[in-house]
This record gives structure tokens, C-alpha cells and sequence, in this order.
């Protein structure tokens, strides 16, 4: 055996900053925008989430790939990345129970990446300048070619992608003998999200995201499910005006994520685009209910307005997040109907939400 | 819920003198919780016996009592000050024990102390082996299977229903001794037997062996609303059946999915949630069986403890600091990050980093002691190295520990004899890692290494890659290295000197070379948050990176030198005086910079300094941070040996060395000189010789006769010292120095037999010399001044003696041309003082003599040693009442088979103050008349 020094890789920022490194996954070349994401477990949950289409990933945790890859441990059946930046990348694991190396899992899956990057200088980076697009390539180096490939990844500001992502046609997930029946809008779900609600005794059908409501209503269900999902939520037209029926229905509705933000803007409260968003396992927040703060599993790049809904009177704050004090869950009174912007499912990170899905089973029982 | 107001004054319970597994840590989360009950305007009371320690400073507590940790001591402070509340989490399983006791005694109610930050029920369970498993069965949490057996038959039942491999613990015996796996039924029935007889009540606990599974330990904080938080994992690089005191730990946890890490985080929460409502720290400690990824929990702490404090360390989070705030009634969400000074204390820390702590173990100190590391805990030190990945956060740590090694291999200490390291591979000793690095590079296959060591495979292969580098790197020439492979070397964390011994060449031309291509070392924050917030504590690790962080500012500043890994010999004391000289260099306007790889200390508090770079005490990593920092000098004289040994290089690289120059340092080492010295100066010393051969060590004691004391030169705490008393001793023992230090010199010095021993400390500015102490100690010559008893000060030397003494320190100490510290160590026979040797910097003995006079010595040396004062500046006024007695303790318990015989070797680990007001004190006459009996100590 012999010292594998691997091949070479660029990572190119929409602000000029280069990076030289070693190609991981597959080789190739893939434009995104670039976040970080400072959960220290997890890489292949996050890499399978949705929610991060369309997105370079940068794993701020030091080495990624050491257990592995899980087929039982995705979000969605593949990743979803556009790309992954990390510092210490092994094709070597050793959990006895994975199901191959996290380099053979991205090759089969078509993600290109780089590695022994300093990651911590990208995320000062991106904190200090903000949101950007970027090019990982292991084919071309041409700093000149690079820009003019970088210049055609679109800005994710306006940008619709829920569609690309989310189930093509309705299905059913989970014992169709259960006692409630959810009617999920797929933005582009976690899998954990339908997990735990069939672990409550609920049955759920999915429906792509560009369903109408009526489609929606008649399968008769006890409450209705927005999910997660990328893009900027301020575009879709189309789960604006699902959502707003499913509120006028009087059901009992929760949102997670976009689906929290489709809410906000179905109750007239609008978005915007973060500085750099929150991605990571270790977001503290506040239930302005109970007291009771929850460490809790973020992945947003877009935020609902606190003075709007501070200046509303159907809807209402019920968690912040401690950093920042953005927006992080909102009920709508007189209504069954709330939402969090961050993920109670976690898959990855800390389980201390989960109680939000209980919520949800509660309100429906109820009725 | 805010704080509670109804807390005005608190009592804090230190840990008393350190003993293996119960070491400085606990001075760092005591002296961290006393600063921060302070911040909130509370009276803070601190009992503790060990005087050698920051927490019983006035710069820490309001009240201090350095007093015996018994029910009399607490009750006297009770009467004394209205105190609230006691606060016994941050004092280890001593102050837990104490407060139990107390309340047991009903002492707390009966003065209306409440007891915060602790749940005596909650102690109870998780003492109690039946209590736990009956509690984590309730929770659903499993543990391993296991019942207590009272007679061979029942045993047997025992055995066959948990089934084979398991364990067998006798219950009541010291040591583990007695106890041990078993693997199948053959071995079982003599192993019961065993067991049973071992045990005082005849009874063993038998136990589920879940050996070589993997170890995890979370870090655990929750306010009294129910918010808890994790504040690290770290995982045990030695599987199940090491202790973790004594495994190589890691965090953030390398191999567990976030699948498993959850239900471990789950279960955490549950177990603490369980045992009791207490607002504060808690460690919890799991197994997982790599198979299947199933857990067990194996115990659990509800205190702070030597893990969190590495915890602290390792992510920058303060546990003790905000435990204490926890205990008097604040939520997390209410208290700020330390770190970032913008974000809440409810959060978990993301790290971007590895750190890799490895224990220090001092066999060599404890002859006949068993070697393996099992049940018990026996590691007296450790040391922690922060890279930005494995490979380079194991160097470090390795190139942290001062055993001679130049990091994790490449230094021509290669064990090479197969037998030998698979048998070592089996059976875990201190160098259990540096036998996986040979065992790959040797050649052993993979398999075979993991069968052996049951080491997970993802950290085996993270060794086995830098053999593979190795192998490349030695192709080549200083000439034709590609920077390529320099860089990658470096950023595995290789030192310079490693890399010279692959290509054949001089540290120095390794790293010429390196900066010409370009290779520097950058500075990282640990900053909780992996970055995503800015942060404002200076807390920096070095890595290879693109980007450095550590800004060099403009202001004059000073870099203080640590003591590296607590050993035998170097302990508390140090970090003591290094801690005090930044407080000091700070005050006389200086930026202060500490650089130190111990994680127990109070010197690697953030708080503490200007700056604190968490670096091992190593050239290259001491030189690339004044090259990066420019200090205008470093002070070498308070960080023990570790620290002084760095001078001659300092010296050589034209550094300024702070206080007492090199020449003079090296003066008093270097026996011939320092004799001439003493001559000129009309100084007594006993008889000696240096030798370099067992040859001439013979011919020289027929010059000067036996006794003989024999050691190496340039050791602290005796280490490999020895009277000899004939011929065939003399030749053993040299022959043996030289085999463990080859190229040192011996020193044989005519042993003054029967003779008191006495030391001083002094502070000298050049031109004027303070004595800060005289202390004599109570066991005649021959034991080790560590290990003696001493007063303070002189209980019967007459005045010709004491004046000796004090002429004989002033002359040398301006001989010396010290400025700052000495100590000096006096042999008295027949009223003749002779000189033993002269130490020209902090000894272990400045801080006892601080705290017995309450003056602030090392703050004075400091400020001496940078110029800013002369002796003549102070108003010295100690606090003279009585006597002060320094009383050695020794962690024997937990070698049961090593000879306890006490020498000029030191064995003992830590010490404690005893006041008392006369010569008559029944305390002093007991040790007084039994002098002469520490043979049978």
C-alpha cells in the first residue's frame, strides 16, 4: 500500500477567492451557492436533505467520512448538493454497519467535491460578505473559465426550485389503517419528517407541490403538512394560494421550513433573504409558550419578517431563535395552525422538537 | 427563572490534596466558580487543604481557609460567616463526600445552608452500583447484566444466565485486585474462587464483559428549568476496559453516525433527568457495541469532573464557570457564550477542530507497580494537543507529554522486537500507541493489530496513513522534497525534528526549508461555533492552514512558559507560579501570552490571559510563536523543568530570558562549577564527583566515600535518584542511568547520613536578597523533599544554623546573579550547613510558603524578574502565627504491590497545609516522633 495524495481540485467563489484542494466524490464540475454547515454529525442526512438543492455544502466539522455511508440513514433516495467543501475528507470507515464509503456513495451519486480546504476561512468569509454562488471543478483550473461557468449558476433570490425536487405523483406513505390521515405538500420533504409522523399513528399521502388544494381536500384528511424544501419562498405563487385554503379549511396545519414561511406569506407576512442563513445542529431556541428552550437542527437561508408579524393580528411568534433573535415558530391565532423555521425532526441533530409533531397529532385529535 | 437573590454568600468545597484521579482539575472549576459567583457580587468562602492552588488565592475568594476537609473545619466556618449556600459540585468525589457527610450530620440545616447545584439522592444512585441499574432500567436505559454473588454456587448461576465473556469484581478490595475478565467456563470456576476469597464479605459483583466495545463520554449542563445542553462528546480511543482516566480521549466524537449520537444524546438527557432536578454539570459515559451500534450506559457523574474540565478546554465553553451561575438560579438562555459575547450559554459548541488528550503516567516512579492499565485509574498527568485533524492533534499531544519522544514516531525509539509489541498491543500499558505505530510500521498486518487491540478501525488506519507518509517522505532528500509532501507532513502534524530524522538532516535545515517554501504555521480560535460568529476570547491552536487568525499586536508583551503535563515531581505548583507571573506581567502593563498543553490547568483559562496559545511546551511550537508574537522576552522560571529546559535553546536563538539568565541557570546545574562557586564563596557541600562511566563512578567513591547519593544531572523530583551504600549498588545504578539517559552525566555526592534537611526560598533582584521562607523538614536527610514533611518555619534549628543558612542563600543567590526566585536545599550536621544544590527558579515549596505568610511572593519575583521593581519596592509583611506544617500524600492505594518505601526518589503526588499555633500540637509531636519510621510508611 502507498500514500495516496489524491488529485487536484478548485473551488472557485463568485467573489474571485480560490482554493486549491483534492477532488472527492466525483470528478467533475458543479456550481451552487455556497453555505456552511456546522453540524459535526450527520453529512449524509444533510447531503440527502432537499432543502439543500442547488447548494455547495461546506462541512465545517474536521473530518467527514469516517463512518461511512447508511442507505436506512438518507432524507430523500439521493444527495441533493450541488457540492461539498471539507477540511479532512476519509474514503476509509469503520462502521460495521454502513453500506459503503462515503467516496463510493458520492461517485454513484454524481457529487463532486474537494477537500483539505480551510473551511473556517470560508466561513469568516461568508460571514463577513455574505451569500454567494461558487464552482467546485476538478477539470478545469483556468481561473478565466472558472468565472465564466460561475457567472451562469443562478442566484438562488428568486429562485423557484421546490418543484425540481418534490415527489411527481401523490403516494402513500405509512399504514393506511392509521387513526389520522395527513395530507402532505412536498416542497421537498424529509424523509424523517413522514418517519415521525407515521411513528404518531398517522397515515400520509404526498402530493407534489404544484397540487391544488381541492386535489389536497379530497382525500379527506384530519390536517394538512407543508414541508421543507430550497428555494426562495417569496415565488411560489402556487403553495401561496394552496396554503391559504388549507388555512381557510379550518384544519389543523403545521409547516417546517419553507412550509413555515409559505404560511407566513399565505397570513401576509413576507420573507427575506438572509445575510448567510442558519444552517447547523446547535440553534438555540426559545418556545415563548412554555419558557422551555430547545437545541434544534436549522437550515434556512431565508427568514419571515418579526416586525410584520409584529405589526399583524392574525399571526403570532412563538419561538425565537436565541442568536439572532429571528423568527423561529409562528402560530396563527384562531387558528390550528402553526409552523417552525427550523427542523423538530431533526435527522440530523438533537431530538429536544419532536414534541412539535405531538402538537400537531393533538390538535388533530381534537377536531 | 433570574438568579437567586436570597444567595449572598457561598461556600465552595475544593478536592484537598491531589491523588491519581483527582488532580488540578478541580482548582481550575473551583477557582472558575468562585471568579464567577464573584462577578455577581457574592461572598465567596473557599475551604481547601491544598495550598498549591489558585482557588485558595485572595485573588479568587473573599474568605479562605486552608483547613482539613472534615465536619470540624466546615462547622468552624459556619460559626464564622453567615453563609447561604454551599456549593460542593466543583471540590471532585472529596467535596461531594464532605457535604454528604455534613448533612448526614444534619450540619447544613442546622445553620441554615442550602445545598446548590446538587441532589444527595442523585449521588446516592449513581453510587451505588444496585441503585443505578435499578434507576436505568426504570428509564429504559440498558446497562450491562450483572448481579453480586455471596458463594460459588451462586456465582454459577450468575454466569451461566449472562453467558461468557464476562467480568468478576470482588466487592471492598483496593486496586481492582482480585478481580479480572473471563473468557470461558474453564477459567470461570477458579476465577470465582479467587474473587470471592479476594473480596472482606465474600462477595463479587458479576458482570456482562462488554470489553473492546467503544467509549464515549458526553458532557452535560442543565439549568433548574429542565434547558439542558451538550457541551462535547468525546470518544475513548482505547475501547472498554481501559479506564478513561487512563484512555487516549478524543473529541468531537470521530466515528458515531448522528443516528447513534442522538439516542446517545437521548439518553443522556434521560439518565440525568432521572437521577435528580439539580441545576449543573453531569458526565455520562456509554459503550457501544460496534457490531450493531447498540448502547449501554455505564455511569454517571452529577458534578463537574477531570472530563468536563477537558471539555471546557476543548471547546472553549466554561463549564464550572457557568455551572456555578446555573446553581444560584440562572437559566442558560440568560447567561452569555463566554466565547463569542453575543450568543446565549444555551447552545451547543460546534467545533472545527480535533483534540486529543493523552494521559501521563508515571511508572517509573512506583517500582513493582503493575504496568497494565485495567479498572483502575493510574495516570497522574495529561496532556491535550488541538489540531485541525486527527493525525495532527495526536502529535502534538504526543510531542506535549516530555517523554523523550519527538511526537508519535520517526525518532529512531522504534520498538522493533514483534513478540514484544504484540504482546503490548493485548495487554494496554502507557505505551500502548507508540507499539500501533510500530506494529504498522513493522509490518504487522491490520487485522491482526485490531483483533489485539480492538481499536476502532477508523483511528488504526489514521496511524497506518502516516507510516505510509513516512515511507514516502524517506525517499527523499532535504534537497528534493516536494513541498508537497512538506506540507502534507506538517499538516499531519509532524515537527520539524521528525521530519529531520526521515530525510536525514538538522531541525534547523527542515525548517529553513519550510519557510522557503513558503510552509508557516497559522494560528486558529477555538471559538465554540466552528466561526459562524465572531468571537472576542483569544484562545489559538497552531495548524497549517491558509488563513491565520491570531493577530500580533503592537504592545509589549511578555510569553509565560508552562509546565506541560502534571507529573510526579512537577505538579499543581507550577501552574501556580505561572499563573501568578501572568497576573503580575499583566499588572506591570505587559500583554501577557501563556502558552501550555495541559488541560486540567488554571493557565490554560482563557480568562487568564492576554492571550493563550494551547501549544505543546516544545521547541518548534514555543519557537514559531515568539517569531510570530515578538515578546520582549519569556519567562522560563516559573514552569518547572519543562520550562527551563527550553532556556539553552532560548539563549542560543539570542531570546531574551526573562529574570536569571541562562549562564547562571546553567551555572547552578553544573555541578563543577557551582562547587567552584560555593568555594570561592566559602560555602560548605558535601563531598562529589561527576561521572560518565560505571568505571569511573568506582574510582570516585574511593575519593569520597559511601554513603553515596547518585542521580542524573538536569532532573526534577529525584527522578532516578538513589543512595547506594556499597560498590555492587553504586555499579548497578549507574549502569541503569546511563542506560535510560545515555550521554547524561552522573552526580555522586558523599550522603550526609543522619543528617536534618532545610530549604529557603528567596527572591533576589541582583543586589538585594528577601527570603521569603525557611522550611525544615521533620524525616532526617535521605527522603526526598517532596515526599518529607516540613515546617514552617524552623521548629529546632538554633540560631547559629538558621544564620547559616541565611548568609549562605543571600551569597549565593547573588553569586547566582539571580533575579526572581531560588530555592536552595541544606544538609545540617553538627551544626554545619551544607549546601545540596541551588535551584535559580519558582520551587515546589513558593507556593505553601505563600499562602502559610498570605503574601504574594511570586507576584513580587515576577515583577522583579521583568525590572519593574527592586526588593527594596515591597513591603513585605508575612503573616507569622505559629507554624505551618506541609504534609506529603501520597496515591499509593492505587499500586497495592509497589514497595512504599520512600527515598530520595518522590513518589508523592500532592501535599496539604496543616496550621498549628505551638510545638505541643498533638498533630506535629505524632509526625515529630515518628521521624525515623517512614521506611514503613
Amino acid at each position: 500500500m502507498t500514500y495516496n495524495f489524491g488529485e487536484k481540485a478548485v473551488l472557485m467563489l463568485e467573489d474571485g477567492l480560490i482554493f486549491e484542494g483534492k477532488a472527492i466524490g466525483k470528478r467533475g464540475t458543479s456550481g451552487g451557492e455556497i453555505c456552511f454547515n456546522t453540524g459535526m454529525t450527520g453529512y449524509q442526512e444533510i447531503y440527502t436533505d432537499p432543502s439543500y438543492f442547488g447548494q455547495i455544502i461546506v462541512n465545517t466539522t474536521s473530518h467527514i467520512g469516517n463512518y461511512g455511508a447508511k442507505d436506512s440513514e438518507q432524507e430523500s433516495e439521493f444527495p441533493k448538493i450541488s457540492g461539498l467543501v471539507v477540511n479532512d475528507y476519509s474514503n476509509i470507515y469503520s462502521r460495521n454497519t454502513a453500506t459503503s464509503s462515503l467516496q463510493d456513495y458520492l461517485v454513484k451519486n454524481n457529487v463532486v467535491g474537494i477537500a483539505d480546504i480551510d473551511t473556517r476561512k470560508i466561513v469568516k468569509h461568508i460571514r463577513d460578505k455574505g451569500a454567494m454562488n461558487a464552482i467546485i471543478s476538478s477539470e478545469e483550473n483556468d481561473p478565466k473559465k472558472l468565472k465564466k461557468l460561475l457567472e451562469k449558476v443562478p442566484s438562488m433570490v428568486g429562485l423557484e426550485l421546490s418543484s425540481k425536487v418534490c415527489s411527481k405523483k401523490p403516494f402513500i406513505y405509512g399504514d393506511e389503517s392509521a387513526t389520522y390521515k395527513v395530507a402532505v405538500l412536498d416542497l421537498g420533504i424529509k424523509t424523517s419528517i413522514l418517519k415521525n409522523l407515521t411513528a404518531r399513528d398517522c397515515v400520509c399521502k404526498v402530493f407534489p407541490a404544484k397540487t391544488d388544494f381541492k386535489e389536497l381536500e379530497k382525500w379527506n384528511p384530519d390536517g394538512y403538512f407543508i414541508s421543507n424544501g430550497p428555494g426562495d419562498p417569496a415565488v411560489m405563487d402556487y403553495a401561496i394560494e394552496t396554503v391559504k385554503k388549507i388555512i381557510e379549511s379550518e384544519k389543523p396545519a403545521f409547516g417546517i421550513c419553507l412550509g413555515h414561511q409559505i404560511i407566513a406569506l399565505a397570513s401576509g407576512i413576507p420573507t427575506f433573504k438572509m445575510h448567510h442563513g442558519h444552517r447547523g445542529l446547535n440553534h438555540p431556541i426559545k418556545n415563548l409558550e412554555t419558557g422551555l428552550c430547545e437545541v434544534t437542527s436549522q437550515n434556512h437561508g431565508f427568514c419571515v419578517s418579526r416586525e410584520e408579524i409584529n405589526n399583524s393580528k392574525d399571526v403570532e411568534i412563538t419561538h425565537l431563535n436565541l442568536n439572532d433573535n429571528t423568527v423561529a415558530g409562528i402560530k396563527l391565532k384562531k387558528k390550528n395552525v402553526f409552523s417552525v423555521q427550523y427542523h423538530p425532526e431533526s435527522s440530523p441533530g438533537p431530538h429536544d422538537s419532536r414534541y412539535l409533531f405531538d402538537k400537531f397529532v393533538q390538535l388533530m385529535s381534537n377536531k | 427563572m433570574p438568579r437567586d437573590n436570597s444567595i449572598r454568600s457561598v461556600l465552595i468545597i475544593g478536592s484537598g490534596p491531589i491523588v491519581i484521579g483527582q488532580a488540578c482539575e478541580f482548582d481550575y472549576s473551583g477557582s472558575q466558580a468562585s471568579r464567577s459567583l464573584r462577578e455577581e457580587g457574592i461572598e465567596v468562602t473557599l475551604i481547601n487543604s491544598n495550598p498549591a492552588t489558585i482557588m485558595t488565592d485572595n485573588v479568587t475568594a473573599d474568605n479562605i481557609y486552608l483547613k482539613p476537609l472534615t465536619k470540624r473545619s466546615i462547622i468552624e466556618i459556619l460559626e464564622k460567616h453567615n453563609i447561604d449556600a454551599v456549593l460542593p459540585t466543583m471540590g471532585g468525589q472529596t467535596a461531594l463526600n464532605l457535604a454528604i457527610d455534613c448533612d448526614n450530620a444534619g450540619i447544613w440545616e442546622k445553620y441554615g445552608v442550602r445545598l446548590i447545584g446538587v441532589d444527595i439522592d442523585a449521588i446516592d444512585t449513581t453510587e451505588n452500583r444496585e441503585k443505578f441499574r435499578l434507576k436505568m432500567g426504570e428509564l429504559g436505559v440498558n446497562v450491562c447484566e450483572g448481579k453480586t454473588a455471596n458463594s460459588f454456587l451462586e456465582g454459577k448461576e450468575i454466569a451461566q444466565e449472562i453467558g461468557f465473556p464476562l467480568v468478576i469484581r470482588p466487592s471492598y478490595t483496593l486496586g481492582g485486585s482480585g478481580g479480572g475478565f473471563v473468557h470461558s467456563y474453564e477459567q470461570f470456576e477458579k476465577a470465582l474462587t479467587n474473587g470471592l476469597h479476594s473480596s472482606p464479605i465474600h462477595e463479587v459483583l458479576i458482570e456482562q464483559s462488554i470489553l473492546g466495545w467503544k467509549e464515549y463520554e458526553l458532557e452535560l449542563l442543565r439549568d433548574g428549568s429542565g434547558n439542558i445542553i451538550i457541551i462535547c462528546s468525546i470518544e475513548n480511543f482505547d475501547p472498554m476496559g481501559v479506564h478513561t482516566g487512563d484512555s487516549i480521549t478524543v473529541a468531537p466524537a470521530m466515528t458515531l453516525p448522528d443516528t447513534v449520537y442522538q439516542e446517545m444524546r437521548n439518553l443522556a438527557i434521560k439518565m440525568m433527568n432521572g437521577i435528580g432536578k439539580f441545576a449543573g454539570g453531569c458526565n455520562v459515559q456509554f459503550a457501544v457495541n460496534p457490531d450493531d451500534d447498540t448502547l449501554i450506559g455505564i455511569e454517571i457523574n452529577p458534578r463537574v469532573s477531570r472530563s468536563s474540565a477537558l471539555a471546557s478546554k476543548a471547546t472553549g465553553y466554561p463549564i464550572a464557570k457557568i455551572a456555578a451561575k446555573l446553581a444560584i438560579g440562572y437559566n442558560l438562555d440568560e447567561l452569555q457564550n463566554q466565547i463569542t459575547k453575543s450568543t446565549p450559554a444555551f447552545f451547543e459548541p460546534a467545533i472545527d477542530y480535533v483534540i486529543v488528550k493523552i494521559p501521563r503516567w508515571n511508572f517509573d516512579k512506583f517500582q513493582g507497580a503493575d504496568l497494565s492499565l485495567g479498572l483502575q485509574m493510574k495516570s497522574v498527568g495529561e496532556a491535550m494537543g488541538i489540531g485541525r485533524n486527527f493525525q495532527e492533534a495526536l502529535q502534538k499531544a504526543c510531542q506535549s507529554l516530555e517523554i523523550k519522544r519527538n511526537g508519535l514516531g520517526a525518532d529512531a525509539k522504534e520498538l522493533t522486537d514483534r513478540e514484544e509489541i504484540l504482546h503490548s498491543l493485548e495487554h494496554p500499558s502507557w505505551d500502548r500507541l507508540f507499539h500501533i505505530y510500530d506494529a504498522f510500521k513493522l509490518g504487522i498486518s491490520f487485522s491482526t493489530i485490531q483483533k489485539l487491540t480492538k481499536i476502532d478501525k477508523w483511528f488504526l488506519q489514521q496511524i497506518e496513513e502516516l507510516i505510509l507518509l513516512e515511507k514516502e517522505i524517506e525517499k527523499h532528500s532535504l534537497d528534493n522534497l516536494p513541498r508537497e509532501l512538506m506540507l502534507e507532513a506538517k499538516q499531519k502534524g509532524y515537527a520539524d525534528r521528525q521530519i529531520a530524522h526521515l530525510i536525514k538532516c538538522l531541525e534547523s535545515q527542515v525548517f529553513k526549508k519550510r519557510k522557503e517554501m513558503g510552509i508557516n504555521r497559522v494560528y486558529k480560535l477555538v471559538d465554540t461555533c466552528a466561526a459562524e460568529f465572531k468571537a472576542e476570547t483569544p484562545y489559538y491552536y497552531s495548524t497549517f492552514a491558509e488563513e491565520n487568525e491570531s493577530e500580533s499586536s503592537d504592545n509589549k508583551k511578555i510569553i509565560v512558559l508552562g509546565a506541560g503535563p502534571n507529573r510526579i515531581g512537577q505538579g499543581i505548583e507550577f501552574d501556580y507560579c505561572c499563573v501568578h507571573g501572568v497576573l503580575a506581567a499583566r499588572e506591570c502593563g505587559y500583554e501577557t501570552i501563556m502558552i501550555n498543553c495541559n488541560p486540567e490547568t488554571v493557565s490554560t483559562d482563557p480568562d487568564i490571559s492576554d492571550k493563550l496559545y494551547f501549544e505543546p511546551v516544545f521547541w518548534e511550537h514555543i519557537y514559531e510563536i515568539i517569531l510570530h508574537e515578538k515578546p520582549e522576552g519569556v519567562i522560563v522560571q516559573l514552569g518547572g523543568q519543562t520550562a527551563l529546559k527550553l532556556a539553552e535553546k532560548l539563549d542560543r536563538y539570542g531570546i531574551k530570558i526573562i529574570g536569571t539568565d541562562f549562564k547562571s541557570l546553567d551555572l547552578a546545574e553544573d555541578r563543577g562549577h557551582f562547587s567552584t562557586l560555593l568555594k570561592e564563596n566559602e560555602i560548605p557541600y558535601p563531598e562529589f564527583g561527576t561521572i560518565t562511566s560505571a568505571d569511573e563512578a568506582l574510582e570516585m567513591s574511593k575519593k569520597i566515600g559511601f554513603p553515596l547519593l547518585v542521580r542524573p544531572s538536569y532532573v526534577l523530583g529525584g527522578q532516578s535518584m538513589k543512595i547506594v551504600i556499597n560498590e555492587v549498588e553504586l555499579e548497578n545504578h549507574v549502569v541503569n542511568i546511563l542506560r535510560d539517559i545515555p550521554g547524561n552525566r552522573v552526580l555522586l555526592d558523599h550522603f550526609l547520613d543522619g543528617a536534618i534537611e532545610a530549604e529557603a526560598d528567596a527572591i533576589c533582584d541582583g543586589e538585594e536578597v528577601y527570603i521569603i521562607g525557611i522550611m525544615q523538614h521533620i524525616e532526617p536527610a535521605g527522603i526526598h523533599s517532596g515526599d518529607s514533611n516540613a515546617v514552617l518555619p524552623p521548629f529546632n534549628l538554633g540560631d547559629l544554623v538558621i544564620q547559616q543558612i541565611e548568609a549562605y542563600t543571600k551569597k549565593i543567590a547573588l553569586a547566582l546573579k539571580t533575579v526572581g526566585l531560588i530555592n536552595i536545599q541544606f544538609a545540617i550536621k553538627d551544626d554545619k550547613v551544607y549546601i545540596i544544590e541551588a535551584n535559580p527558579r519558582a520551587s515546589r515549596t513558593v507556593p505553601f510558603i505563600c499562602k502559610a505568610y498570605d503574601e504574594p511572593y511570586v507576584n513580587y519575583a515576577t515583577k522583579v524578574m521583568l525590572g519593574k521593581n527592586k526588593i527594596k519596592d515591597f513591603k513585605f509583611s508575612p503573616k507569622k502565627h505559629g507554624y505551618a506544617i506541609k504534609e506529603p500524600v501520597f496515591s499509593f492505594n492505587k499500586f497495592p504491590n509497589v514497595n512504599k518505601e520512600l527515598g530520595p526518589e518522590m513518589k508523592s503526588t500532592g501535599e496539604s497545609i496543616y496550621f498549628i499555633d505551638d510545638l505541643l500540637d498533638d498533630y506535629f509531636l505524632k509526625l515529630y516522633s515518628e521521624r525515623n519510621l517512614y521506611l514503613s510508611r
